[in-house]
Order: structure tokens, then sequence, then C-alpha cells
């Protein structure tokens, strides 16, 4: 019989821990692709955040620092200036890259970093258990907002992306959403692209991931689909920023 | 300069001299008071020996470039003054975990809080017994520029031998002051006609743990997270494992006249330089006083200690410190109630003179 698909070299034959409908595991999967389309599983090194995806280097078959909280530009930042040969990306939710690492998020953008991040935006803290992250949206109940997220006391979503868009020294941003198959390809093209640019000396490419948590959307995995059409992608519009 | 000549320089620049010439290839800093002479110093130095300097966006970025420069194989070195140390911490806990080699410059300031910026030792504590979780940072603490540039230029080698961070523990006075200095530095210091790095013989451990990406071998990760049930209490003991060869291994101290001597002055760093001063004089007076200064603070000597206190002879241990007693707790414990140990601390600015420790000296004899 003809083979038509199989695993992609970068990702292991294993298990992974995330819940049902999660969309890390799919992030992870584009990511391993990306790598081995462009053939560059040995040069890669991959910074895991601290977030439900710090243990993905059990999940991908490449070199991989794990970051403390927030600090992944910054460990990027000095691992790709000692080893230009090497391909060297960021992977981090929104509580890690928005909110306690935003700092270095600017700076390492502002820098102009040839680095690519791939950025999780699942609008809550999954691993601490659904607490409301920066991204959370206004009326959105989470673990820490139980009203519904409040403009008056928590402000309003931060969207990073179009910040860091606004930095001479970024090559390119944009949003993408895993919430259809068509939506995954899309998503797919811009990790590759972000890879690529990073390949040609490009300078800091940015993807934005919308991503599900059912669990602490509290919603099925189908209905998460739904709500990232119908809502979070309104919050959060699609497309190349930059 | 030439091989074998002698250059005027301050501590600091001593310092950042001394990773160049260790084949430190990385370093990422803050500006702060009074150590803005090494960032200052590797700005100019480090790219034209090869190697990257980055000013960061803040102490908690400069210290994770070092993770990550080290994570990858490089000698990484970052400096900063008390506050910014503090700001580090986190990932000097993240780097012992990850057992990846670094060195960690501390030019103490007066404190708590933004404090002044005048020399003090009340970081010790902090150095000694650092953050969360259970770790250790060798710790050495220099007392003279020649010095500081010599524990430094061995910090790269112990923090590649035994995989830990290690500080260097210095203060403001010492940064700051001016002495002769030999280097056995391999290319011009002055001139700015250094080698390139690559021409540079230093000898580099292969770092085979490295993450460089994972042609012709598996894939290394690079973490201090163990999920599993029992996994990091197993690796909790390697880790005490390695700090035991190191207590053994590594204590380094300076003593002087301690054998006869009735009052053993313990003083490290700037402090031990005016102990030694008030031990000189406290001698012409027919006192016998001796020096104990302690240049690993961690492990700390207590090897010496106890040799010296087993034998139940009668010795008074009197501390020093710029502090308001933070290392005396460590010679107590070598101690162990066999010998009376007695303080001189000041902290905020004002260090214990001379002749505040010659007095002390004489009226603990008297009593
Ligand atoms: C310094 C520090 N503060 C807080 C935490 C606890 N913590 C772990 S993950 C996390 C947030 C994770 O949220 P996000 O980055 O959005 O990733 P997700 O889990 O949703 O994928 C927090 C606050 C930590 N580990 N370290
Ligand atoms: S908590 Fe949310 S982000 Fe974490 S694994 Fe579960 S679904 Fe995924």
């Amino acid at each position: 019989m003809k083979k038509v698909f199989s695993r992609t070299s970068s990702l292991r034959d294993v298990d992974t821990h995330y819940c049902s409908g999660c969309g890390h595991g799919i992030a992870h999967r584009l990511i391993a692709e990306a790598i081995d389309e462009l053939d560059i599983r040995e040069q890669v090194i991959g910074i895991t955040p601290v977030g439900c995806a710090v243990i993905a280097y059990n999940y991908w078959n490449f070199d991989c620092v794990e970051s403390p909280h927030g600090r992944g530009l910054a460990i990027a930042t000095a691992i790709k200036r000692v080893r230009p040969q090497n391909i060297v990306f960021t992977y981090q939710g929104d509580g890690d890259l928005a909110a306690i690492g935003t700092a270095e998020t600017i700076h390492a953008a502002n820098r102009g970093e040839n680095l690519t991040v791939i950025f999780i935006n699942n609008a809550v803290y999954g691993m601490t258990g659904g607490q409301m992250a920066p991204t959370t949206l206004i009326g959105q109940k989470t673990a820490t907002s139980p009203r519904g997220r409040d403009i008056g006391n928590e402000g309003y979503p931060l969207k990073i992306s179009e910040i860091v868009a606004q930095l001479p020294g970024v090559y390119s941003v944009e949003r993408v959403s895993c919430d259809s198959p068509k939506g995954v390809l899309k998503a797919k093209s811009a990790i590759k692209a972000a890879f690529k640019n990073q390949m040609d000396n490009k300078g800091f490419s940015l993807v934005e991931v919308l991503s599900a948590c059912p669990t602490y959307w509290s919603l099925t995995p189908a209905d998460s689909l739904d709500w990232m059409q119908n809502t979070m992608s309104k919050e959060f519009p699609l497309g190349k920023i930059k | 300069m030439t091989k074998g000549q002698k250059i005027l320089i301050s501590g600091n620049e001593a310092i950042a001299q001394a990773a160049l010439d260790a084949g430190c290839t990385f370093y990422a800093g803050y500006p702060i008071t009074p150590q803005n002479e090494i960032i200052a110093y590797m700005s100019e130095h480090m790219p034209l020996q090869g190697g990257v300097f980055i000013q960061s966006e803040s102490e908690l970025a400069a210290i994770n470039m070092v993770f990550g420069a080290s994570a990858v194989g490089a000698r990484a070195m970052t400096s900063s003054s008390s506050p910014g140390i503090s700001l580090m911490q986190e990932a000097i806990s993240y780097i012992a975990g990850a057992e990846l080699p670094a060195v960690i410059v501390n030019v103490m300031r007066a404190g708590p809080g933004l404090g002044n910026i005048w020399p003090a030792q009340s970081d010790y504590f902090q150095a000694t017994k650092p953050g969360h979780g259970d770790y250790h940072c060798i710790a050495l603490a220099p007392s003279s520029v020649q010095e500081a540039y010599e524990v430094t230029k061995d910090a790269f080698r112990l923090a590649d031998m035994y995989r830990i961070p290690v500080f260097i523990l210095s203060d403001g006075m010492l940064g700051q002051m001016m002495e002769p200095l030999l280097a056995d530095s391999q290319g011009s210091m002055a001139d700015g006609k250094r080698k390139k790095l690559s021409t540079i013989d230093y000898r580099l451990s292969t770092k085979k743990w490295a993450a460089t990406g994972c042609k012709g071998r598996d894939a290394h990760v690079v973490k201090s997270f163990y999920m599993n049930m029992g996994e990091l209490e197993r690796f909790n003991l390697e880790l005490q494992e390695k700090y035991k060869k190191i207590k053994a291994r590594e204590q380094k101290q300076e003593a002087l006249y301690i054998d006869d001597a009735q009052v053993v002055l313990v003083a490290y760093g700037t402090m031990a330089r005016l102990a030694k001063e008030a031990m000189a004089i406290l001698r012409k007076k027919g006192v016998k006083a001796g020096l104990l200064r302690p240049i690993s603070v961690w492990p700390f000597p207590e090897d010496i200690i106890k040799r010296l206190t087993v034998s139940g002879k009668r010795v008074v241990f009197l501390v020093i410190e710029m502090s308001y007693g933070q290392m005396v707790e460590d010679v107590r414990l070598a101690v162990n109630g066999r010998a009376q140990v007695e303080f001189l601390g000041r902290s905020g600015g004002g260090i214990p003179s001379e002749e505040e420790i010659i007095n002390k000296t004489v009226a603990l004899l008297n009593c």
C-alpha cells in the first residue's frame, strides 16, 4: 500500500500530556513539519517556556533549552549571538511572552534579533489552573476574573503582536488560528515562513497562534473551535500584521 | 602591554580583563554603580576579541542571556551590584538546577533596598546561601586587584569543572581601587590589538552536554524541571554529592600567624586588608594576633578552623565584616562551641577601622 502520511522525524512517537482538544499538540506538529520540510532539524535549538508546553522537548526530536518563565527571548538572543549557525526559536504562551516576559519580548524584537518566535495565545494561563492572561477577552470568566474580565479592574486584552510590529527591528508578524483545517494550513505556512526568514537572515519573525484551551474555557473541543472563529478572532484579527 | 609587564588598573577592570583572558566569549550586563567599569571594559574589549557583548534591558535579561550562552557551550559572565543580583536570583537557581557553568560578579554596595553606593559586605548570605531550592554556588572573595584577576580566571575553570555558577564577591572599594596588576594576557590590553579568540590558547573543556544542534547524535535538553515522582530527589542527591566534593577540594584561605595566635582575626575581601594592618600593629604591641582570610567563602574554609580548635587550645576568633554579622555564622558553625567567637561589624557605608579592630582585640584579651 502506498504510504501517504507519516510522522515527521522532528516529532517523537510518544503520547502527549495535553488535554483533549488542546492547541499545543497541533502547534508542536506544525513546527516539527516546518523544520523537517526545511531540513534544519540538526541545526535547530528550541526554547521551551514555563507553561503547559514546558516539556515540549519530550515531544520534539531536536535540541532544546528550558527557559525560566518569560525569559525565552533573553536566552534565545544569547544562543543566536553565540551560535549564528543554528536556527533558534522560542515557543511561548501568552503569560510567558506577554505578561512576565514582556520586557524580554519587546527588547529582543527591538534589537532585531534574527529569531523565530511562536507565540501561543490561548487567552488563559493553562498550567496554573486557568487564571486570567493579558490576552483574556473582556467579559471572559477565568479563575481570577470570576465575574468576567472588567476593563476597569483588569484593563484590555494586550495585543502584543500589534505592539511588536511597530518596532523597526521587526521583520515579520502574523496572526493565525488553529480553529479549522484551513486555519491549520495557514498556520503551518506562517510558521515555515518565520523559520525561512531566519535562515535568510531577515531578522525577528513572530507568529501568533490562536490556540484552544477547552479545559479552562469550559467548552467542548468542538465549541472551542466555534468560539475561536466567532469570538476570539474578532478581538485578535487574523492575518499578516507586518 | 607585553607579557610580564605590570599595569595600573582598577579591581573592576582587572575582573573584566581576567574574564577575557580566561576565554569568556559572552558577557551581558546592565549598568549599576559601583561595577560600571566592568560593563564598559567589556563593551570595548569583548568585540575586539571576537566575543559577544550585550547591554541587556535588565539584570533579569542579563543573567538569562548568560544562561542561554552557557547552555550552548560558551564561557559566559555577567556582573552587577547588590540590587541587580537580587533580580538575578531566580535564574541563578535555574543555572544551578540545569548544572550550567556561569560566572557572576557582585561588586557589593550597601543596603537594604537602594541603600547607597558605598562598599559593603552585606550580600554574603545571598552568595553563600543563595535563592530557592537546595543549591550552592561557589563564591570567591578577592582582597586585592591582583587577586581579583586571579580568582576570576580560576572561576571559569571551576565553573566548567563542576558545572556550577561561581560568584566573585567583590565590593565597591576593591572595584574602584587602582593597583598594579601582572596579567598573563595573551593579547594586548592597552592598544586594542587583541588576538582573535580562535588563536587564543585557552583550554575549554569539551561540553558534551551542550545544546548545539543534534547533528550526528541524540537530541540534548538543558533543563531543571523533573516532573516524575522521585526524579527530582534523585537529582538533588547527585547535586549534594557534587557539593560534598567541592567542599572537600576547594576550600581556599590565607592564614597568617595563626598557630601561636591568642586572637584570630577573621575577615575577607576589603575588610581583610584592614584586619591585616591591625594584626601587624597588634603583633608589634606584643599581642599574639593572627589572620584567617577566607578566599572561598563557599565552600567556607571550615577545615582550618576545625584544625585550630580541636586541640582544645584557648583561642578567640574575632570576625570582622562590613555587615552586621553574616560570615560570623559560618565561623560559629565551624568552631562548633570549641572556642569563643566575637564580632565587629559596620555597614551602610561605614567600615570598621584599624583602631576599632585593635581596641576590640585588646578589650577581648583583657576581659
Ligand atoms: C516566576 C514564576 N512565576 C509564576 C510561575 C507559575 N506559572 C507557571 S506557568 C504560568 C503561566 C502559564 O500561562 P501561559 O504562558 O499562557 O501558558 P499556557 O500554560 O497557557 O500554555 C505561571 C504563572 C512560574 N513558574 N514562575
Ligand atoms: S490546560 Fe489548556 S493549554 Fe494546558 S494542556 Fe489543557 S487544554 Fe492545553
